[in-house]
């Protein structure tokens, strides 16, 4: 039975109601999955840009050669793969100079391994913070995923510097043309999927960190899934079938297309890698917002 | 006065414990239960938050139905003993946790300053941490540029604002942090102790800028404290939590004198909150003139006596009653134990036999080499004032805790 209201009562719950109600915020123990909280995130972007600034200025203060250290790593990376790969296991590098074959392998492949772990550590290196103040908690990710970025344009730089010297001086001459437009394509699959995948990891083993070991090693295998070493072309068809399972390998071929000219990809396969980044980037930002909540409580 | 935080029946549950098997196991039943479309079956069990009662329970509610408002332009101070709750409320209000039940609502921009510097990079200048920070904080960085005087001069740094944070002294950085979060103009600000760090000089000023958002420019202060005194001196309503529950809501001057009367040293133990689950519980201690009267006061040749009402619900269970003397230093007297664990207990201390001074008690119902069934610590506070014993006049030097029994011979 409804309850009579008098007069006087009804007008003090139409008058209040709206003013209570008008909450701008409301903390709850529940809140729906589909809410993304992507207008949060833009409220605070120049957190998103400071944080990254933060995370590179910070890690070579009081070095005296500074990003240059970015550039050790690879050559020495490169020179390991010509040793092991082309000179001693002699394989196919398809007509590619071999310091630049394997120098862009490592670099892409850098790119998307820094891309994914960063992301998969966000929740447990970022702890500290986490506990003291609320932000939207995805910004730590993204900024790693943009220094990723900046990382891989100062490694890319060094290849620049080789791959013109080969061209000039060498008589080196790749098929490359309007194929170049197919960078950039390709670091945003690789990005969002390394993105997309790393915020799942780092949900999911907020409270068991059993994944994290399994990751690990998987991570290692993934890249021997990836024609990074070897071309894609000289794969075994047999075994190309299992290959073409991973949404790796179109957009390495991608960017190996566009500056070595010798990519063997389709827009299906572009087509297939996109869906799983978008898959992997929805899964991941749901997941997330559903682990930033307590996650506190228990990492 | 409109309410600008709406907190509703909040709740917190803490698992108790390392992360492992157990709590794997109790994971799936909870997704077991939320397929059937069942409530989550460890929102029934758990204990009332008390450190000092051991606890067999694998879940704790830190805080178990919290309700309260606050209005725009107050200033709440909360107070509480350590472990009362009030870190937990602190991190539910600025969403570093969420609650395990109820709701909280908020009107307007939230700041917190639960640990001051949040987000600063020891190798960043104070320039570069301040932009950080505030943006950390929600404030763009316009918002940010507008404000940048302003707060250099507020935290008096400006001859070191391009050097490292690293370099700076604890004060300095401080004066920074707070500095950052008290120009962020939010329209409720979370304070929890950051005070204690500061000179005196900038704890004024402090007290002073959180006395100005609020009066000055209507802003909300929630300010978590042990210092009474800035408690008393800043806030205008006051919140007493006690066990993870709201105890008193109200005036400071009466949250504060409620607090402390509270904290009372008092001869009687009661326990207010008695668990079922165990099978013989302490329930009232009180310490007794001999005309069986409470007291806390007593003359060296008097006796004392402590009267146990114990609760038992399992008869059966086989346990003896083991009771400790605590000087005021906390070194232990002497203890006993009983045979047997009865529902009214005395036991009498004899005269001529504690020197003066302050006293307390542990006691523990045992089962002997199995466990410890219930526990008191540190309660019954009683005094022993020396009426004129042969020790008397060297009342300031410590020369021990008993009266011996002795004789000199010659």
């Amino acid at each position: 039975m409804q309850p009579v209201l008098t007069e006087k009562e009804e007008k003090r719950n139409t008058v209040i109601e709206p003013e209570e109600e008008n909450w701008d915020l409301v903390i709850e123990p529940k809140h729906s999955l589909l809410d993304l909280k992507l207008k949060e995130l833009w409220k605070y972007q120049d957190l998103l840009w400071l944080w990254v600034r933060r995370e590179y200025v910070g890690a070579y203060k009081q070095t005296i050669m500074g990003p240059l250290w970015h550039f050790f790593s690879p050559i020495f990376g490169t020179l390991t793969y010509i040793l092991i790969f082309g000179k001693i296991a002699d394989l196919s590098t398809g007509g590619v100079p071999m310091f630049l074959f394997y120098n862009a392998g490592i670099a892409i492949w850098n790119f998307f391994n820094g891309c994914f772990s960063s992301s998969s550590g966000a929740f447990l290196s970022n702890a500290g913070i986490f506990g003291k103040v609320y932000f939207p908690r995805l910004i730590m990710p993204m900024a790693s995923v943009i220094s990723t970025l900046i990382k891989f344009g100062i490694q890319i730089s060094l290849f620049l510097v080789v791959y013109l010297y080969v061209i000039l001086a060498q008589d080196y001459r790749p098929d490359v043309g309007l194929g170049l437009f197919y960078v950039p394509l390709s670091l945003f699959l690789l990005a969002g999927i390394g993105f997309g995948f790393g915020i799942i990891v780092s949900s999911v083993t907020t409270k068991y960190r059993d994944l994290n070991m399994l990751v690990g090693f998987g991570m290692q295998l993934l890249m021997y899934a990836t024609p990074i070493i070897y071309t894609y072309s000289s794969v075994d068809p047999d075994l190309k079938k299992y290959l073409a399972l991973n949404p790796l390998v179109a957009p390495v071929e991608a960017f190996k297309h566009a500056v070595f000219g010798i990519g063997d990809f389709s827009a299906y396969s572009l087509l297939y890698s996109f869906c799983w980044m978008v898959v992997l980037l929805l899964l991941g930002i749901v997941l997330f917002n559903k682990a930033e909540k307590n996650f506190m409580d228990i990492v | 006065m409109s309410v600008v935080i709406k907190a509703e029946n909040i709740s917190k549950q803490y698992r108790l414990g390392e992360v492992g098997t157990g709590s794997l196991k109790d994971d799936f039943k909870r997704w077991r239960y939320q397929l059937m479309g069942k409530e989550d079956p460890f929102l029934t069990v758990g204990e009332e938050n008390d450190r000092t009662i051991k606890s067999n329970a694998d879940y704790v509610w830190a805080l178990r139905n919290v309700n309260f408002e606050v209005n725009k332009g107050d200033i709440l101070g909360i107070i509480g003993k350590n472990g009362a709750g009030k870190s937990t409320l602190l991190k539910i209000l600025s969403r570093t946790t969420g609650p395990t039940t109820g709701s909280l609502k908020m009107k307007g921009r939230i700041a917190s300053l639960l640990e001051v510097g949040t987000g600063f990079h020891g190798e960043l200048s104070g320039r570069e941490n301040i932009f950080l920070n505030g943006a950390i904080m929600g404030m763009g960085k316009a918002e940010i540029k507008k404000k940048f005087d302003e707060i250099v001069d507020f935290a008096g740094v400006e001859k070191y604002i391009d050097t490292p944070v690293k370099r700076y002294s604890s004060g300095m950085y401080v004066r920074l942090a707070f500095g950052v979060a008290a120009h962020l103009e939010p329209d409720i600000m979370i304070v929890d102790e950051v005070l204690a760090v500061g000179d005196a000089e900038f704890q004024k000023k402090a007290l002073g800028k959180m006395q100005s958002v609020s009066k000055g420019e209507g802003r909300t202060v929630i300010f978590v404290s042990h210092d009474l005194n800035a408690v008393s001196q800043l806030c205008t309503r006051g919140l007493l939590m006690k066990h993870g529950q709201v105890s008193h809501v109200g005036q400071i001057s009466e949250i504060i004198s409620q607090y402390l009367s509270d904290d009372v040293k008092k001869p009687v133990y009661i326990n207010s909150f008695p668990s079922a689950s165990k099978p013989l519980i302490i329930q009232k201690v009180a310490v007794l003139k001999s005309n069986g009267k409470i007291a806390s006061d007593f003359f060296h040749d008097e006796p004392v006596s402590l009267k146990f009402e114990i609760k038992i619900n399992d008869p059966h269970i086989k346990a003896n009653l083991f009771v400790m003397i605590l000087d005021g230093k906390k070194r232990r007297v002497f203890a006993c134990e009983s045979e047997s664990v009865h529902s009214n207990m005395l036991l009498k201390i004899d005269s001529n036999f504690l020197v003066r001074g302050n006293y307390s008690i542990h006691a523990f119902i045992n089962q002997p080499k199995i466990k410890q069934i219930d526990v008191v610590e540190d309660e019954c506070h009683f005094n022993i004032i020396d009426s004129g014993s042969i020790m008397a006049k060297h009342y300031e030097y410590d020369y021990g805790v008993v009266f011996g029994k002795y004789s000199w011979s010659v």
